[in-house]
């Protein structure tokens, strides 16, 4: 009985003890706040750059096309045009694309080291920096695409879409490439949420006297859409920032156009052209610029988070 | 019909559906190949048929018509240069972030809020990373009067590599039995303790592998770059170079594959031949690493 007293009296921990303990706890909470902190300085910073711009241009800057630093004349609606028809068209080609590959390697149609390999491959395009993506396009894509968009224009041409000679660089390119780089997003999350769609399902599906396809199409596609959602929408922030491919091939003109054949811009290609060298009310316009894309992504991240929560229990 | 009623039947509409959807599936899982085959082709040829002794130990020269463009040493050691920066500012405060995540936090609303924050961040483009750095170091030559800095392009990367940071160690923390953590903490050793000297090294592997593809992921990275680092020809010879205008290999072929010059295209594909090699490398070695480590866990 002593000797239990005596260790309970040793239960107590050194003050030093403790206050390391406490102060451990504290440091990992600051350091976990920073992100917090790092996410309003962000926006903060960006907004309060953007102000003077702001307060001179107001939302006229969205549809102006003017971009003229002579005469102090600014309005981003080429960028921002740009910049939301390239990532939904893109986002328009890769859907099936990516979905359909990812049906391929979830579905037994052939060995499983092959759909292992697939699925890597797929994978590691995402590893591929889009530097080196633009570089190719610049010399290996442009040429070999060079002689369809002549023919898309000859005989598409009364499609407002094709309606200007090609430009050796131009905003189909840039979609292109963009499809590219959205494939693995796509393709990996669409992959996820068809592996978690329960066995039961399937084979309930099969056993009603489906067959394969119609299970796919009518069961599991069904049961999977929220996650391929989250994931449509995450491809879609990605590519509406997307900066060095699409500046190094989109051909970075102003002058707005209809045409996708035609040089186009986006906002991230503005600001990597224009930044460094910008001064003055310039550089308050492409914060301006910077701000609008980033209340983009903003609101496209969000709600893909919430579409993942919302729906991601379902089974 | 009716005797071949139980027998596979090729010409039955849903057959024939099947047989087509089957088709396309395989024909994008073609298509979805085909862009790293042909990217990494070119990039090995090309960029391959450049690599010379020289290339590692040379400064770039000044574009022109020059024909021999020169070596990528700047930029190459400004790569590790500002990935290291990037590493030593996000590493730290990813880590401890995440061990608050995983190891203290209840789920309440401040840690709900900050997942949140991690995931969000991470879909912010990387050009407003720059953006953000730009406006609050650049301009304001905040670093003892530096513009354009070495340091300030490691500070715009490390925005980028924190997200995935924290998650690593948030992910790789929370599949850490819990059994190990009751154990260190019956047996009398504090919350620090345990979490430094049980649960950490437990997930050492797996947030190793993650923080490893995020510097691989950043060392790609050129939009944060391109108005915070800029871009250098010269060699990185002391310490204090890191206060001015530093080269990577990201910037320099974003440059130089937009020069009309020959010789610099070139320079261009051998630097992304570098950049390629070593960050698929890491890749497939964590891949592999990843997949030994599934058939081999104990717990």
């Amino acid at each position: 009985m002593e000797e239990k007293l005596t260790l309970f009296k040793n239960r107590k921990r050194f003050g030093i003890e403790k206050n390391i303990d406490l102060i451990f706890k504290n440091t990992t909470l600051t350091l976990s706040s920073l992100v917090g902190i790092v996410l309003f300085g962000i926006i903060l910073v960006v907004f309060f750059q953007s102000f003077e711009s702001f307060s001179r241009y107001g939302l006229k800057f969205l549809v102006t096309s003017e971009w003229n630093p002579v005469k102090d004349e600014y309005g981003a609606f080429t960028a921002i045009y740009g910049t939301l028809v390239t990532s939904l068209l893109s986002l328009l080609i890769t859907i099936p694309l990516g979905v359909g590959t990812a049906i391929f390697i979830t579905e037994d149609f052939v060995p499983k080291f092959v759909r292992e390999i697939v699925g890597s491959f797929v994978e590691l395009l995402a590893a591929i920096p889009s530097v080196v993506l633009g570089l190719w396009a610049i010399f290996v894509m442009e040429p070999f695409f060079r002689e369809f968009f002549v023919f898309l224009h000859k005989f598409f041409g009364w499609i407002p879409l094709f309606s200007s000679e090609p430009a050796g660089r131009n905003s189909l390119l840039a979609i292109i490439i963009l499809v590219v780089m959205l494939l693995p997003i796509v393709t990996s999350i669409a992959r996820d949420s068809l592996n978690q769609v329960p066995k039961k399902l399937r084979n309930a599906s099969y056993g009603i006297g489906a067959s394969r396809w119609k299970t796919i199409f009518s069961v599991i596609l069904p049961a999977a859409l929220s996650g391929i959602m989250a994931g449509v929408l995450l491809a879609l922030g990605r590519a509406m920032g997307e900066t060095m491919a699409v500046t190094m091939i989109i051909g970075n003109s102003n002058a707005f156009s209809w045409s996708l054949l035609s040089p186009g811009y986006t906002i991230s290609s503005m600001l990597a052209n224009q930044f460094g060298e910008a001064d003055g009310s310039q550089v308050s316009s492409l914060f301006y610029a910077a701000f609008v894309l980033m209340i983009l992504s903003l609101v496209v991240n969000i709600f893909a988070q919430w579409l993942v929560k919302k729906f991601s229990l379902k089974y | 019909m009716i005797m071949n009623s139980l027998f596979y039947q090729k010409k039955l509409s849903r057959n024939v559906g099947d047989k087509f959807f089957t088709s396309l599936s395989v024909f994008c899982a073609l298509i979805a190949i085909l862009p790293l085959i042909f990217v990494v082709t070119y990039i090995l040829i090309k960029g391959g048929a450049q690599i010379t002794p020289e290339l590692f130990t040379l400064e770039p020269n000044p574009p022109g018509d020059d024909l021999d463009a020169g070596g990528i040493n700047p930029a190459l050691i400004g790569t590790l240069v500002i990935t290291t920066i990037a590493s030593i500012i996000s590493i730290p405060v990813g880590v401890g972030g995440g061990i608050y995540l995983a190891e203290y936090s209840n789920g309440g609303p401040f840690s709900k809020f900050i997942r949140f924050g991690v995931n969000v961040l991470a879909g912010v483009p990387s050009i407003i990373a720059g953006v953000f750095i730009y406006a609050l170091i650049v301009s304001t030559k905040i670093l003892f009067g530096s513009m354009y800095s070495g340091l300030a392009g490691g500070m715009a990367l490390s925005i980028l590599m924190l997200p995935t940071v924290i998650k690593t160690t948030d992910e790789g923390l929370k599949l850490v039995p819990n059994e190990l953590r009751y154990a260190s903490l019956g047996i009398g050793a504090s919350m620090y303790t345990t979490i430094l000297k049980i649960t950490l090294p437990t997930a050492f592997r797996s947030i190793a592998t993650g923080v490893v593809l995020g510097i691989a992921r950043a060392a790609g990275e050129t939009a944060p770059l391109i108005f915070t680092a800029l871009f250098s020809y010269y060699y990185i010879v002391g310490f204090e170079d890191l206060f001015y205008e530093m080269g990577s290999l990201a910037v320099l072929i974003y440059n130089f594959a937009l020069e009309p010059y020959d010789a610099q295209n070139k320079l261009a594909w051998a630097a992304s031949f570098i950049l390629v090699i070593s960050i698929l490398t890491v890749n497939i070695f964590s891949r592999i690493l990843a997949a030994f480590t599934e058939k081999t866990k104990r717990v």
